[in-house]
């Protein structure tokens, strides 16, 4: 389930909901008033329709029945009647259907318009924005509040219709007998105020049955992802005790909206029936007095029923409101998210191996609290450096900043002199290739994933070759057509961080970053990767590496702690002077990697699985 | 002509969401439980038509039975309070107006107020009987949830696997909601709706046999059209979700990779993949809402075809069939009583195939039998104090409905040794020392503990001297002391901290923002995967245990906390039996004995040294990694 960010709902006053959801609905209609006006069109046919189908109700009784049970049968009025009555119903529902289809394809359009809006900000907004946003929710915006912003948009044509079939029906009440159209003019609006009454007491109790049904969920949830705790510790009777007090609140709170409901729902069902009744006592009167005839009464009754309903409906629309301007609201702050700025005067960027020369970097990402502070380093053309440092030392974010991916707080990066923020961005991509430590590949074949739609066949197959990854793809049951991800083929840890490698290398970059992108790769197979990358690729390297045999293949290393380069020189000098520095790279060592890693040692028995 | 009435109300509601837009209305819940939610999770429940699942059902919660009975009182009183007014329009319009004495001013009087009276009763009487329902259901949907929920945790470990987890807790959760749903809306729906017409059939013949037959013939095309246009509708709804979650699919690519696609300058692919899956979802809608357009007039439309039938029928045999005025005017307005009804239809039936499906999914649940039951008092044996020793027999071991993952393991571990299990992903190791633990029990064979067959083992026995810390070491949402103190409840605030002193841990505890009273987050997400180890240990060294199974953290865990964890490892296995699945070839190293697993055999077992010049399958494994690591130009230094 995506999760749907908090419901504001509850802090809007109605009056406000009212002021803010009426330009939510124009600039719906603005954006697609085609659809909207064939819907309305077919509310109003609808109305008149229903309008006067009560009027041929009248004249049946008056013109057909009466006279028909007492001998008088006219065949032609008769058959005026039918005809009348059913191409009436012919036209209410082709009325219906236009409105219910053409509001649909509103709503549905201005879905589009709005997730193209929102896809098209995640595309371009810079990074570090959309990390400061769970996944779920910018799914949830595209996805469920979305649905929720348009949702407004479906009963306003019949909104629109109502108001019509209130107006025509209370002007064939009072053409029918303006005595009986007092009573429905009474009725009427104390039925609305009920129906508001009622959604305004039940909307507390309502809303506490949503917490608690999350509530109910967030145990279960708790109480299962600890399965193996609760069996050991033999806590099974204090969670089902845990989950009993959630539902048996979640119980009273539904007990809670059942009462509401039994004490209006009955309430609101026998209202129009009691002012049936008072036309019919009245109505005979006036039947009597030859005010009206018997038809003109059935007619007014049949009006009645007709209006008893929509009088529930008419808040509706309001009770939508709020939900859909505060779904909107969200939207509109995806939209106004920034996009990564474009250098006003691109520069293009050395053809050959670039220099990287960083002077005074700093990065927070929550402010007072810097990831990197003051650092600074250069990188000679064609040079290796490995990037050593512990867990959450801001590696990761070197390399990000390095590959222009994120701006820097302070400080500045060149790349072969070029400062990064005015390097071409098309010809930064194309020079600098970043290799993340969590291989992302896309849920396509494994050709589309190393290609992306542009290098030639002859550059992927060094590219794997040189990545290791030619093997193992040979291997796959379709070999590079192969499809990965959901309901594709599964590849190890390994063997998706070699094909990630084979991607970066696919684009001959000028400047590689692996930010311990070889992590689950077998050692053996990583040294040969490596010794590979230096006699055949030209490029400048910087490698974030844990494992001694890797920094060994660096000819230099720059050790970061705490987000400062505290050292820079050979491994030999580093072990020497940085005695942290022996502790961490020799604690990995005498732990090992992992005894029963996912990656496979061996090409020979590649396991797909 | 048939006024829409209820029908213009579903309608209209069902216009703003679909299928769900009515019980929204009505209850104004609008669920947090996506449908989304568990869509294919209905693996291993055998297919029982509805019938026998609503026996079950209510065999199953009793309290329904009482909420069925309440129920169909209301529904009658419901039904014939809107019986009313049809009824009193033809006593009136005959007897009333339209007599041989002209207006019977008294007779209309008497007769409305009677009315009105019976209406107003009928309401006060439908209000008490829908509260008792209410509450009887919802007590039964609250014992059901309960009784669901504990059975679920009884079930052997077996049953929780990471990919089933979801499931299980659906079943608890959108499961049960669905249920609910069902009884507040479907369900009430199918008896008011269906006691509704029957009885307004039955009005209907006492009035004229023979235009209740018009009518019927004139309405009833409308059932199979419905029933044709439901089913392409429900098939064009299954096509949104599929197309939504694709777009979903497609997004989450978007955002997962967003690092990759910038630094790798994909937005044109993305873009262009996104324009055509939303463009998917928004044809796939379309396509569902040509259909439920199109099925809403059709009750209004044949309901205008009854009643053109009515006309002509009384038109030209009405006087032989002995109809007056007020009983023609009457079966316009019972026509419209017929409309809500087949209106709710085809909601009620998607709704109600939803239930079942759900109910099925949680009667099936509540089948599975529990396979690790608790012994008898007068089996149950306890378990000496003080270090354990571990005696497997034949063991063999099989999950439900798979195949062996472990054959014949035989071994015996002496009382105090440290143990390393050692083995690829799959080898059986795991699941080797979950036995050790009984959160399964062997096919065959069995486990003994300090000399005694552990399914004698009572309960408490169990958990107060064997204690496991998992690998992920799952922690609650709360503070780290009542994390801790879930391994003894009656341990007071010095002793958890004396805990974390024994095990050296004091200097890590104090780094914490609020020491024992940190908050650990959701699953202890806020702790590192070794710091929930940590506190794992210390909730291990609170508990008097004789066996200690750890199964080590595969992830990278940092220098420092993983010294920590070593120092603590080392102390809280003194004086007990340590049996741990290892993940670093340190720890094999350390052990007093090693045991090799292999497709689900112990292979070879013996200490590191014994095994590492045995030339088997550990010294292939030591080979391997030592010389990977190892023989590096720096090793020298190591």
């Amino acid at each position: 389930m995506v999760d749907v960010a908090p419901d504001e709902t509850d802090e809007e006053p109605r009056a406000g909901a009212l002021r803010r959801g009426v330009p939510v609905l124009a600039r719906y209609i603005r954006t697609h008033p085609g659809p909207f006006a064939i819907a309305v069109t077919g509310s109003l046919v609808f109305a008149s329709m229903a309008v006067a189908g009560t009027f041929v109700l009248g004249d049946i009784t008056d013109h057909v029945f009466t006279p028909a049970l007492k001998g008088h049968r006219d065949n032609h009025t008769v058959m005026v009647a039918v005809v009348a009555t059913i191409l009436i119903a012919a036209a209410r529902s082709v009325g219906v259907v236009t409105r219910r289809y053409f509001a649909a394809v509103t709503s549905r359009r201005m879905q589009v318009t709005l997730r193209s809006q929102i896809v098209d900000r995640y595309i371009v907004a810079p990074l570090a924005w959309l990390r400061e946003h769970p996944t779920g929710e910018l799914l949830a915006h595209a996805d469920n509040d979305v649905e929720v912003a348009v949702e407004v948009v479906n009963p306003l044509p019949f909104s629109l219709g109502l108001i019509s079939l209130i107006l025509f029906s209370v002007v064939a009440l009072f053409l029918a007998d303006p005595i009986l159209a007092v009573i429905g003019l009474t009725l009427f609006p104390a039925l609305a105020f009920l129906n508001r009454f009622y959604t305004q007491r039940v909307e507390a109790p309502a809303e506490r049955v949503q917490e608690r049904v999350g509530d109910v969920s967030s145990v279960a949830h708790e109480s299962y992802d600890g399965a193996l705790v609760v069996k050991t510790l033999g806590l099974e009777d204090r969670e089902v005790e845990r989950l009993r007090v959630a539902a048996e609140r979640l119980r009273d709170a539904r007990i809670e909206v059942g009462a509401m409901r039994a004490l209006f729902e009955p309430a609101l069902d026998a209202l129009p029936n009691l002012g049936i009744i008072a036309i019919l006592a009245l109505g005979g009167w006036r039947v009597s007095q030859g005010a009206l005839s018997e038809g003109r009464l059935v007619q007014v009754m049949a009006l009645f029923t007709l209006l008893a309903f929509p009088m529930r409906v008419v808040g509706f629309l309001l009770e939508e409101m709020p939900r859909s301007s505060v779904a909107l609201r969200r939207i509109d702050g995806v939209l106004a998210a920034p996009s990564a700025p474009f250098p006003a005067h691109p520069v293009a960027l050395s053809p050959e191996p670039l220099a990287v020369e960083v002077r005074g970097l700093g990065f927070e990402y929550v402010p007072g609290e810097p990831v990197l502070a003051d650092c600074s380093f250069s990188i000679a053309p064609g040079e290796v450096v490995a990037l050593v440092g512990a867990t959450g030392s801001g590696k990761s974010t070197l390399c990000e900043l390095v590959a222009g991916l994120v701006a820097p707080g302070a400080g500045t990066i060149r790349l072969s002199g070029v400062p990064i923020e005015d390097a071409d961005p098309d010809d930064r991509r194309a020079a600098v290739s970043l290799v993340f430590q969590e291989s992302f590949l896309f849920a396509d074949t494994l050709a589309e994933n190393l290609a992306l739609g542009r290098a030639s066949s002859d550059a992927v197959a060094d590219a794997t070759r040189l990545a290791q990854a030619d093997r193992f793809i040979a291997h796959l049951p379709a070999g590079d057509a192969t499809v990965l991800g959901e309901r594709g083929v599964t590849l190890s840890g390994g063997q998706r961080q070699r094909a990630a490698l084979a991607r970066a290398l696919v684009r001959r970059p000028r400047l590689l970053l692996l930010d311990d992108a070889t992590s689950a790769v077998d050692p053996t197979i990583e040294a040969r990767i490596l010794a590979g990358l230096r006699a055949e690729l030209a490029t400048t390297a910087l490698i974030v590496a844990h494992r001694i045999s890797t920094i060994a293949l660096a000819d230099r290393v720059l050790y970061l702690r705490d987000g400062r380069i505290v050292a820079n020189g050979s491994h030999a000098e580093l072990l020497a002077t940085q005695p942290d520095y022996a502790a961490m790279v020799l604690a990995y060592e005498v732990s090992g990697p992992p005894l029963d890693r996912d990656d496979d040692g061996d090409d020979e028995h590649e396991d797909v699985a | 002509m048939t006024p829409p009435d209820h029908g213009a109300a579903i309608d209209a509601m069902a216009d703003t969401a679909g299928p769900q837009a009515v019980d929204e209305l009505v209850g104004l819940e609008h669920s947090l439980i996506s449908v989304r939610v568990a869509l294919d999770d209905d693996e291993d429940v055998p297919p029982e038509g509805a019938v026998k699942i609503l026996r079950r059902g209510l065999a199953a919660s009793p309290e329904l039975r009482v909420g069925l009975r309440v129920s169909l009182a209301f529904a009658f009183i419901t039904a014939i309070g809107r019986l009313i007014v049809p009824v009193l329009i033809q006593l009136i319009l005959d007897h009333g107006i339209v007599t041989k004495a002209g207006f019977d001013a008294r007779f209309t009087y008497t007769a409305c107020t009677i009315g009105a009276l019976a209406i107003i009763a009928f309401t006060a009487m439908s209000r008490i009987t829908y509260m008792r329902f209410i509450r009887a259901a919802e007590a039964a949907l609250a014992n059901l949830r309960v009784r669901v929920f504990s059975h679920i945790h009884r079930l052997s470990i077996a049953e929780h696997t990471d990919a089933r987890k979801g499931v299980l807790v659906s079943r608890v959760t959108s499961d049960i909601e669905t249920l609910a749903r069902f009884v507040q809306w479907g369900a009430m729906s199918w008896i008011l709706n269906g006691t509704l017409v029957i009885l307004t059939i039955m009005v209907m013949l006492a009035y004229s046999w023979q235009l209740t037959i018009v009518v019927l013939v004139a309405y009833s095309p409308v059932v199979p059209i419905l029933r044709a246009l439901q089913r392409r509708q429900l098939a064009a709804y299954d096509l949104t979700r599929t197309r939504t979650g694709e777009l979903l699919t497609e997004l989450s690519e978007t955002v997962g990779g967003a690092a990759v696609i910038r630094a790798y300058a994909l937005e044109g692919r993305s873009r262009g993949r996104l324009a055509a899956s939303i463009d998917g979802v928004y044809r796939a809608h379309l396509k569902a809402a040509k259909f439920f357009a199109m099925m809403f007039p059709l009750g209004d439309f044949f309901g205008a075809v009854a009643i053109a039938a009515v006309t002509i029928a009384t038109a030209f045999w009405g006087h032989g069939w002995g109809i007056d005025v007020g009983k023609a005017v009457a079966f316009l307005f019972l026509v419209n009583l017929l409309l809500n009804p087949v209106a709710e239809l085809s909601e009620i039936l998607d709704q109600t195939q939803t239930a079942i499906a759900g109910w099925r999914k949680v009667l099936a649940v509540l089948d599975v039998p529990i396979e690790v039951p608790e012994p008898p008092d007068d089996v149950a044996r306890p378990l000496p104090h003080g270090a354990l020793e571990v005696a497997a027999h034949h063991v063999e071991f099989a999950y439900r409905g798979g195949d062996r993952v472990l054959h014949d393991v035989s071994v015996t571990i002496p009382a105090g040794t440290h143990v390393a299990i050692v083995g690829e992903t799959g080898s059986g190791k795991t699941t080797f020392a979950k036995l050790l633990c009984r959160l399964a029990d062997p096919v065959s064979g069995t486990v003994a503990i300090g000399g005694i067959d552990l399914r004698s083992v009572p309960a408490a026995d169990r958990r107060r001297a064997i204690r496991l810390v998992p690998q992920d070491g799952f922690l609650f949402d709360t503070t780290i002391l009542d994390n801790v103190r879930l391994g003894r409840d009656d341990a007071t605030d010095d002793d958890v901290l004396a805990a974390f002193v024994d095990l050296g841990l004091d200097g890590w505890l104090a780094r914490l923002p609020d020491g024992l009273q940190t908050r650990v987050g959701e699953r202890g997400d806020l702790l590192s995967v070794g710091e929930r180890q940590l506190v794992a240990l210390a909730r291990a060294r609170l508990a008097d245990g004789g066996l200690l199974v750890l199964d080590e953290a595969t992830s990278a865990v940092d220098p420092e906390t993983e010294r920590a964890l070593s120092t603590a490892m080392a102390r809280v296995s003194a004086g007990r039996t340590t049996v741990s699945i290892a993940h670093r070839l340190s720890t094999a190293e350390a052990a007093d004995l090693v045991l090799v697993f292999a497709d689900g055999r112990l292979v070879e077992q013996g200490t590191h040294v014994e095994l590492a010049a045995a030339g088997g399958a550990y010294a292939g494994l030591y080979a391997s990694w030592v010389g990977n690591t190892r023989t590096t130009p720096q090793a020298g230094l190591a």
